[in-house]
Formats: structure tokens, sequence, C-alpha cells
């Protein structure tokens, strides 16, 4: 397939898949933030999610003061903000039209119709009120769910259908990877005595923002612990947003692309290798050596990934 | 001026073609077909079917107006019509072979040697260079109208690239799905083979050395082109890369496209990018849009373009006037469709007329195309009309004149019921390497406003279904809510 073509699918399978992570972030801190003090509610709670959306910086940058409603609008509908989950639609709807070919009639209505929906959102959203922020984030997720099933119904399995899922995939890994580094403070072991009970709403609300709130109990079946919060978001194979998961993944597409194209290159060696290292890795190891150091160093890691597959496909 | 309405004859009863349109209509009410034109609005914006108007900042993708009502063509009319279009584009074909080679036609004294070889859309390039299968015009789009019920005139030969076949194939789409009970009253001919048709055009062409699986390519300006959905819908019906020039490169004469698996040999690339923007290092040189080195490729007999480069000059308003004499010159028979009687203001006599009588003309620039730069003399005011008349005498071999025809009218869906308004039609013609072929059917445009005669979608005209159907009239139904 033409590189460019593999290259704006891969760009809109991401931007996709930021949307989704961003509409559950910032539900997640509403939630939070709408807790008394004494439970947690903090008002940094806002700087969190501009921390892990990566635009912390950018939002500084604007002028806008700290507060709820401006961190919302930034993340939502500002235009001046290139990650804005806005801008990701925009951006996912202009990468679609540009491989119109390369996507499913399913797969274009799902983005087309929702790029008109959210223009509808932005026009009204001055006059409106919280509950109308519900529906347009619901609305975000709903759009991220049937653009997902749409490629996962109708696409046929060729590299068409590799390279948009490994843009999946490498997008939740960072996602997943960087609400860990914003809010590792409050995994680690030591919390549990010295936070107490207080933590447990930081916990439920991280594991709100990545869709696993009842998968924790699921898996554990015991009450809400730090260290298994992060297992579930590292290690648990069975849990579609933690980062040995996305690697699983990861390591399938990009095999099944060599494999197409009988040549295993830097970006499959390179994906084998972070899986490998997450196979080998127990818990006591990452508190070991430090939580915050292994998320970071992850990071990096994954981007290097990225650019390792726009090298070798020429994008 | 007496009008030709295509639905209702002069003695006030539709014609046959008409007759179960006409009836249903009866029996549907303006509401009812009020919401169902917004349901199909609301179709094409799903589906994405917009087109980008140039210089308009704050719609830079606008839908072009459906109207829900079918126009009516009777498989009597439409196969005179095929004939005349299969005549027309071969000789088309001929005339440019001719005009890049031996130049038989010039020699004859049947057309004056500088209007070919000084036409701007006369491509020096292709002077004794034969394309592939010696065919030029793989796809065009005529432009036809009509003035009563004998008679078809050719308004434009577009052979160049024209555009509107997704619309004539994406408006009958939503009108069975709109319509289905409208479809069981009527025998339609099918048009949804054209993808499958223009493929087999395509595959037909391939230069020698890929005679078994061509690779084919279509080749968009991009994204921002006004006919950008219509490059990615074709791409994705045949089944081909929609590439863009910088997808493309040229090595040692040969195309390849950049792929995931390294560079993949091009052999037919149906272009939908002007002669100008093609290659930088032979036209112009600021294209961003093109592959340098394509024409070189091209020559090398490496690579078929379609359509061929330089075809430009057989569709300009100046050749246009010859047609029938290119006709008979190639062909030996009597043209079909009728011209326009035109005046060509190169020819003195032509332009005194022309200039004594502006205000009842159609005063067109030889070049232009979409509706601009065009004078209708009726509908000017003064200023207009003296403002073409110096730019007549300063310039007259860049102008021809026409006697504004009584176009004819179709019934479209308005607010208040249904309204006649003037109607064309662009056929779509594949001309192979065996064959030439047109599917029943085309684009109608339609002037959306009352009394204009401007249907040019890039004007506000609108589209319509047109719907070829056998002249047996089927029973009718008793009553459709």
């Amino acid at each position: 397939m033409l590189s460019r073509t593999a290259d704006n699918l891969y760009w809109l399978a991401r931007y996709m898949e930021r949307a989704d992570f961003l509409s559950r972030a910032i539900e997640a801190s509403r939630r939070l933030a709408s807790l008394p003090k004494t439970y947690g509610g903090v008002e940094s709670e806002w700087d969190s999610v501009l921390l892990s959306s990566g635009s912390a910086e950018s939002f500084a940058a604007s002028g806008r003061p700290l507060e709820e409603e401006h961190v919302i609008e930034y993340l939502t509908f500002a235009a001046d903000n290139p990650g804005s989950i806005r801008n990701c639609l925009y951006l996912a709807r202009t990468n679609a039209r540009a491989v119109r070919t390369a996507l499913t009639v399913e797969m274009w209505e799902a983005i087309n119709g929702a790029f008109l929906e959210m223009q509808s959102f932005e026009n009204r959203r001055k006059t409106t009120s919280k509950e109308e922020l519900t529906h347009f984030l619901e609305f975000v997720k709903r759009t991220s769910l049937s653009y997902d099933g749409g490629a996962y119904r109708t696409m046929l399995r060729n590299d068409a259908y590799w390279f948009s899922r490994l843009g999946l995939f490498i997008e939740r890994a960072d996602n997943t990877a960087r609400l860990l580094d914003v809010k590792y403070h409050v995994l680690l072991p030591e919390k549990e005595s010295i936070g107490g009970s207080l933590d447990y709403f930081q916990w439920s609300a991280l594991l709100r923002a990545v869709s696993a709130h009842n998968a924790y109990h699921w898996v554990y079946r015991t009450s809400m612990k730090p260290w298994l919060v992060a297992d579930l978001l590292i290690l648990r194979p069975e849990m579609p947003r933690s980062l040995i998961s996305c690697y699983e993944s990861i390591v399938r597409n990009l095999d099944l692309l060599a494999r197409a194209h009988s040549r295993q290159g830097p970006a499959q060696r390179q994906a084998r290798k972070l899986h490998n290292q997450l196979q080998n890795l127990t818990m006591e190891n990452v508190f070991q050596n430090g939580l915050h150091e292994f998320v970071s160093n992850f990071i990096v890691e994954n981007n290097q990934l990225g650019l390792l597959i726009s090298e070798q496909y020429l994008f | 001026m007496l009008q030709f309405d295509e639905m209702m004859g002069a003695n006030g009863q539709p014609r046959v073609a008409y007759q179960n349109l006409s009836q249903w209509l009866n029996s549907v009410d303006a509401q009812w077909l009020s919401s169902r034109r917004e349901q199909a609005e609301l179709l094409f914006r799903r589906i994405g079917i917009t087109f980008a108007v140039y210089g308009s900042q704050e719609a830079t993708e606008r839908l072009i107006p459906f109207d829900v009502l079918p126009r009516i063509i009777s498989r009597n009319e439409w196969e005179r019509l095929e004939r005349g279009l299969i005549q027309r584009v071969t000789a088309l074909n001929l005339f440019l072979k001719d005009i890049y080679g031996d130049g038989q036609i010039i020699k004859a004294g049947i057309i004056p040697a500088d209007l070919i070889y000084r036409n701007p859309g006369f491509c020096s390039e292709m002077f004794g260079r034969r394309p592939p299968h010696d065919v030029y015009v793989h796809i065009s789009g005529v432009d036809i109208v009509r003035t009563d019920d004998q008679n078809f005139y050719v308004l434009e030969d577009n052979a160049r690239t024209p555009s509107g076949v997704s619309y004539m194939l994406e408006n009958r789409e939503v009108m069975m799905r709109l319509f289905p009970e409208l479809f069981s009253l009527h025998r339609v001919a099918p048009i949804e083979d054209y993808p499958n048709e223009l493929l087999a055009t395509l595959r037909s062409v391939s230069p020698p050395h890929a005679a078994g699986e061509p690779v084919i390519a279509l080749m968009t300006p991009g994204q921002y082109n006004s006919a950008f959905y219509e490059h990615s819908f074709l791409a994705d019906k045949l089944g081909i890369e929609l590439v863009e020039g910088r997808d493309l490169f040229v090595r040692d004469d040969i195309v390849y496209m950049r792929t995931t698996e390294g560079p993949r040999r091009v052999d037919v690339i149906y272009r939908r990018i002007d002669d100008d923007f093609l290659d930088p290092l032979v036209f112009r040189a600021d294209s961003a849009l093109g592959v340098a080195g394509l024409m070189g490729a091209y020559q090398a007999g490496n690579v078929t373009l379609a359509n061929a480069v330089g075809t430009g000059v057989a569709d300009d308003k100046a050749t246009y006037t010859y047609m029938p004499e290119i006709i008979r010159f190639y062909l030996g028979e009597a043209p079909i469709l009728l011209n326009v009687p035109t005046y060509r203001c190169r020819e003195a006599d032509a332009l005194t007329y022309v200039l004594e009588h502006l205000s009842e003309l159609v005063v067109k620039e030889v070049n232009g195309s979409g509706g601009y730069g065009m004078l209708v003399g009726p509908h000017a005011s003064k200023a207009q009309i003296e403002e073409f008349r110096l730019k007549l005498r300063a310039n007259p071999d860049n102008f021809i004149a026409q006697p504004t025809l009584a176009l004819s009218t179709c019934p479209i869906s308005v607010a208040q019921g249904i309204a006649p308004r003037h109607v064309d039609l662009r056929p779509f013609v594949l001309h192979g390497a065996k064959n030439v072929r047109v599917v029943p059917g085309g684009l109608t445009r339609v002037a959306m406003t009352e009394n204009s005669l401007v249907v040019n979608s890039s004007q506000g005209g609108g589209t319509k279904d047109t719907w070829v159907i056998d002249d047996v009239l089927t029973e009718i139904r008793p009553t459709i809510s």
C-alpha cells in the first residue's frame, strides 16, 4: 500500500484513541474534583489531567487560569490546543478523508458523522450546562466505539488494518503510561499506610480514566490496593489497556506486516524487546527500581518505536 | 421565447415518458416531498459528497443542491443520443491522432493551421508521438441541451478531466433509498456498472509491457481540490490506489509509487490533474502537484495517461465550431448531435454581427469554463455589455458567440410544490482500445433559481438523477401516501 496511506491510517487511529482517552480522563477528573477536600478532592486534579494529556505546557502558555472551566474548555473544544478533543476528531477526519479508499463505508460514516455532530456540539456549547458536557463526553466515547467496531467488523485483514491497529495500540500504551507517570505517587506501596483509604478515590479515578474500574474487582477480587492498580495497568495481559496487552498486540500486528512484506526490521525488534521486558518483569522489580523511572523510560521507548515504524515504512 | 418542458406537453398533458411520474406527483403532498428533500441532504452530508468552492473561506466544503425528482429520458431518445455521443467522441479521438500526426485535416483546408498549432491547448511535446492504442480521450463528459422534442445540441465536449460522474452514481443510490416505490413504477436502466466499465477501459489501454495485470492508479491534486470527493470515490470503486504527485517518482523513465513495501511500478494513470501541473520539468515549473519526469516516462511509452496530454485543443470553443466538419471529415457521416450555431469572432463578418447583437447573444471566452468569463446578453446590464464590447474589439480571436437557446425545463421540487427549471445533461463516454461505450444516463445539472440558465455547480447549480426508461408504459398502482 502507499506509504502515505499507511501514515494516514496510523495517525487516524492514534487521534481517535487519544480523543477517547481524553474524554475518559476528563470524566474521571470531574468526579474527583467534585469530592470534598477530605476525600481527596484537590485543586491540583486539573493540573494532572493537563499533564497526563501532554498539554500542561501549552495550557500555561495560553495564559488561561488553572480552573476547571478553562481546563475543560482547553481539552475539549479549544481550537488553539492541538491536542483538544475537537482537534483530534478534526485531524482524524482530515486523515480519513485523505484515505477514504482505505476505509470502509462504516468507518468513514462513523468519523464523518461524528465530525458533523461535534460541530453542532461546538456551536451550542456557550449556552450549555454541565449536563451537556456529559453528553459530549459520552458522544466521544460512543464515536470511538463505533469507529473501532467498524474497523474490526468490516476492514480487510491486510496491511491497512495492521497499520491502523498499530496506531491505536501505540497511542493507548502512551496514554496509559502518561497517566501512570502523573499519578505514580499515589500508587507507591507505602501510600496505603500514609494516606489510608482517602487515596481510594484517587485510585478509582485512575481506573475510571482507562475504563478499568469494574475490571479491577474481577481480576483481583479484593479491595483496592495501590500496587495492584499499578499491576493491572502495567502487567496484566487480560486488561486491554495495560502496557503488556498493548505490546502483545503491537508485536502481533508488526509480525503480520513483516510476514506480508517478507522483512523483519528495527521496528519489529524494538517491539519485541519491550514486550520481552514487560513479560520478565514483576511488580516487585518495578517498585524496587522506582515506578516513576520505569514509566518515564517506557514512554521514551514507546515513542522510539513510533519513530522506527515511520522510518521503516517510509512515512 | 417558448420553452420546451420535458414533462408537460404543449397541450398541458404529460408526455408519455413522464406519465407515471406525473401521476405519482399528484398523489403525494408537497410537505412529504420536502421532508424527503431534507433526508436527501442529510444523506449526502453523511456520505461526505461535498465539493470545495475556491476563494470562499467560510464554507470550504459545500453540498451541491440535489433535486429529488428524476429527469426522464425515453429509451428511444437515449438510443439516438448514445449513437451521437459515440460518433462524436470517435471523431474527436481521430482528430487528435491526426493533428498530433500528419495533420490531414489542416492540409485539406478544413481547419486553419494557426487555430491548432497556436491553440493554448495544443501540446507540442505530443507532436509526432502516439499514446498506447492511439486513444487520447478515454473519458469525456459531453454537455448536452435540448430545445424541443427532436433535437439534442452539444454545448461542450469536455475532453480533459471532466468531473461529475460520482454525482451521477450517488444520486441514483440516494434516490433508490428514498423512493423505492417510484422505482417500482418504472423500468430504469442501471448505471451502477460505470466503475466496472471505467476499469475495463483503463486496463485496455495499458502499455504493451503490462498487458497482463497493469497497475493502475488515480492521480489527484489532493484533498483540497474541488473534486477530491469524486477522486476518492472512484479510486475506491475501482479498487486502485489514489495517489498524489508526492507518492510517485520517476527513475529511468519508469513511474513508481512509494509503498510500504518499497517502490512499485505504475502502468496506467487515470489523472485528474491538468496538463499544466503534470510535470514541473516540462510544464509549470512551480507545480508542486506533479511528478518530475512523468512526461519523459510517458513519451518513452512506459506509462499510459488517461486522458492523454494535449486533449485540450479538441474541446476548446474555437475547435467546437468545426465539430460538424470534423465528424464528416473522419467518419464520412452526418453529425447526429447538433452544434449550437456559433459565430467565430475571429472572422470579420461574424465579429461585426456579434458586436451589433450583443444584447441577444451569449459570448464566451474560447478557453473559459465553469460559467466564468461569459456574457449572457439578454440578462446583462448595459455596463457589462460595453465592457465585453471592448474586450471583443481588443482580442476577437479569444471569443465566440452563440444565440441564447431556449433550454428545456424539468420539474423540480420547491417549497411551494413543483416548478420548472432549466437543465442540461452530461453523459460520460468511455473510449477504450477496442470500443466506445456510454452508460445509460448521465449527470443532469439544473439551474435552481427561476429563469436562470447557469447550471454550473460552482455558481449554485444543482443536480438530479437521470433515468433512461423503457418506452413501454407500466401499469400505475392506485395511490401512494
